[in-house]
């Protein structure tokens, strides 16, 4: 089956104020499968707003081609895309009332005023704001005008539906609740998404497949377990979640493991398919997959943060030397000062494709 | 009752702008309307006798014998309304588009322009007309340039017309429809503009259901600011009009200077205001309506 949405070599620069060149989008491409969430992930000005607004026909591309379920996207203004928005800043019409925004994209096309009142009532039943469709935008709070924005943009039955970075307006308990029910409302309308934010953890919580980008190219595209315990590099390592990077050497193989050495003398198991003796990588561990225990690799605890649940350890195998960081349950009794030895799942180990 | 500190502060800083309202404007206007129902003198001033007959004579009431009927204040008001209409339409349609080319500008430029369309109030009014008429002149710069390539065998005859009185005042009222207009084209979000062409309204569908009523509290504004005083306004028709540009001020203002008939200039005034009001309160609730502003 061939993408909903196929990108061949996107790329788009802009004049900077100094007068230079800035590639915004270098050699872009990408698929997205007609009923998937994917998400563009990066830092800002690594592309990803650059990316949507040339989908939605507000960025016209410098070269490389867009096709949407087949048809070439070239040249097409943003009001013949069958692509709909949620905005960043959720733009409502601020002279109408809710219901005439919900149904803005009918009354543009021509539908009858009954049939639209029916599609309104559905759309914003669907996000929650039943009854609502007398007020104005200004009565609402954020996370209602979210909504509104939501009902308004898939009131059309796009075949893909845009969201730019929509809530990094709310606060944490509110995101959290949106990013499950964006989730479900997905699967429900069996349309793709695409999902802009530079929160990772909002990533990983809702994609299918994730899209990692830094200035103008893609770093990585995988699903989102994928990115997290296999980056290909340093930046996507470190963009997704804590974790511990390091720079080792391989000290010697031992049938299935190998076992490799930090600097500063702290050994580490990891498969030892594919390595050679001597060889330099960068190894990637999550703070998650270690175990703090009686056995294994020593050291001082010099930090120690109370999350809740669990515990943030930093742990140095040698006074002044580089910190491991360390996530543990609640239940160690753990604290600054204290001996502590550090075991891992040699299978937990990540090798770094390049530094 | 104790005064809070508040109150006392307010009233102190309130009082000068009270106090030089009343005196010079509310106390005036009672004059005026005081003085459109009292007797002329017969070397100006007034009697202070009630007489009706100075709107007699302008709706139809008069006596036909010391006071006559003229329909032809009523023309001249009609004609003063028109003018200023149509200087509103035309000013708004100039500003409209440009008000959007300059807030698109980069901040430097913007200022450069915003300053550009400032500078005709740092020059007499008095002497721009009379350039406009050294322009408009059968002789002026206009007309020889016409002639010159040959658009126009005859020149124009347009001093002296009421399209020279139209054009004086467009040319006045220009940076009074301009400013409130680009404030409010420099407010338009345009997110919303980007929202609705995404929800796949056109360009047309998008100026009329998003761009206007989002500007029309400028629209509204420039209007007003322009309507009034062009309504009224003597020195435009007085230098560039003629017999045929005569307007309603320049009606009130012979009254006053040349024929001393104060009671009549007085009456001529309050129905210009009644007639601005009116016009004016039409107007802003119709365009509460379309604007759906609650």
């Amino acid at each position: 089956m061939s993408a909903l949405l196929e990108i061949r070599d996107a790329r788009r620069s802009f004049v900077t104020p100094e007068g230079g060149r800035l590639a915004a989008l270098d050699g872009v491409s990408l698929d997205v499968g007609a009923n998937e969430f994917v998400t563009l992930l990066g830092p800002s000005g690594c592309g990803k707003t650059t990316l949507l607004r040339a989908i939605s026909g507000f960025e016209t591309l410098d070269g490389g081609t867009m096709r949407l379920g087949g048809a070439d996207l070239t040249g097409l203004p943003p009001f013949r895309r069958l692509v709909n928005t949620v905005f960043q800043s959720y733009a409502l019409f601020g002279h109408m009332t809710v219901a005439r925004n919900v149904g803005y994209a009918l009354e543009v096309a021509g539908v009858a005023r009954a049939a639209r009142a029916a599609q309104v009532a559905e759309a914003l039943e669907k996000v929650g704001l039943g009854g609502m469709g007398t007020r104005r935008p200004g009565q609402l709070s954020g996370g209602q005008r979210q909504r509104v924005a939501l009902a308004r943009a898939i009131i059309a039955k796009p075949r893909l539906l845009l969201l730019d970075e929509p809530l990094s307006a709310l606060d944490r308990n509110l995101r959290q609740q949106m990013q499950l029910e964006l989730k479900m409302l997905q699967h429900s309308l069996g349309i793709a998404f695409i999902f802009v934010t530079h929160d990772q953890e909002e990533a990983l919580t809702m994609s299918d497949r994730i899209v990692v980008m830094r200035a103008g190219r893609i770093e990585q595209i995988g699903t989102p377990r994928d990115i997290y315990r296999h980056p290909k590099n340093r930046f996507v390592a470190e963009f997704i979640g804590e974790t511990n990077l390091l720079p080792v050497t391989i000290d010697r193989v031992e049938g299935s493991q190998a076992v490799a050495r930090t600097a500063d003398g702290v050994e580490l198991l990891l498969p030892g398919a594919g390595r050679n003796l001597g060889e330099q990588v960068t190894v990637v561990l999550r703070p998650a997959d270690f175990t703090l225990g009686t056995a294994g690799i020593p050291g001082t605890v010099s930090r120690a943060v109370y999350l809740g649940s669990d515990l943030y350890v930093f742990v140095q195998p040698h006074a002044g030397g580089p910190e491991l960081r360390v996530i543990a349950r609640d239940t160690e009794g753990v604290q600054a000062g204290a001996t502590v030895h550090l075991s891992h799942d040699p299978s937990r180990i990540h090798v770094l494709e390049a530094a | 009752m104790a005064m809070t500190r508040q109150s006392v502060v307010l009233g102190v800083l309130l009082a000068p702008v009270t106090l030089f309202l009343g005196v010079f404007f509310l106390l005036p206007l009672c004059i005026i309307a005081l003085f459109s129902l009292l007797t002329p003198g017969l070397y100006g001033g007034v009697e202070w006798a009630f007489y009706h007959w100075n709107y007699g004579r302008i709706f139809g009431w008069a006596d036909g014998i010391i006071e006559i009927f003229e329909p032809i204040y009523l023309q001249i008001l009609l004609r003063s309304l028109g003018f200023a209409a149509l200087t509103v339409l035309l000013t708004l349609f100039l500003c409209y588009p440009v008000a959007f080319w300059v807030s698109r500008l980069s901040q430097r430029w913007r200022l450069v322009f915003l300053f550009l369309i400032t500078l005709p109030f740092f020059c007499s009014l008095i002497v721009r007309l009379y350039a406009w008429l050294l322009i408009l002149k059968p002789t002026g710069i206009l007309n020889s340039t016409l002639l010159w390539t040959g658009l126009v065998t005859e020149p124009l005859e347009i001093l002296y017309t009421p399209t020279a009185v139209v054009l004086g005042m467009v040319y006045v009222m220009v940076p009074f429809m301009f400013l409130p207009l680009y404030a409010a084209v420099d407010n338009l979000d345009q997110a919303q503009v980007e929202a609705s062409l995404d929800l796949g309204a056109n360009r047309v569908q998008t100026f009329l259901k998003v761009i206007l009523p989002q500007t029309l509290p400028g629209i509204m504004g420039g209007a007003v600011i322009v309507f009034i005083p062009s309504v009224g306004n003597f020195v435009v028709p007085d230098v560039l009009g003629g017999a045929k540009g005569l307007m309603i001020g320049n009606l009130v203002e012979q009254q006053f200077l040349s024929s001393r008939n104060w009671p009549f200039g007085s009456a001529l005034s309050m129905i210009i205001m009644a007639v601005v009001l009116m016009v004016l309160l039409v107007a802003v609730t119709r365009a509460r309506k379309v604007g759906g502003h609650a």
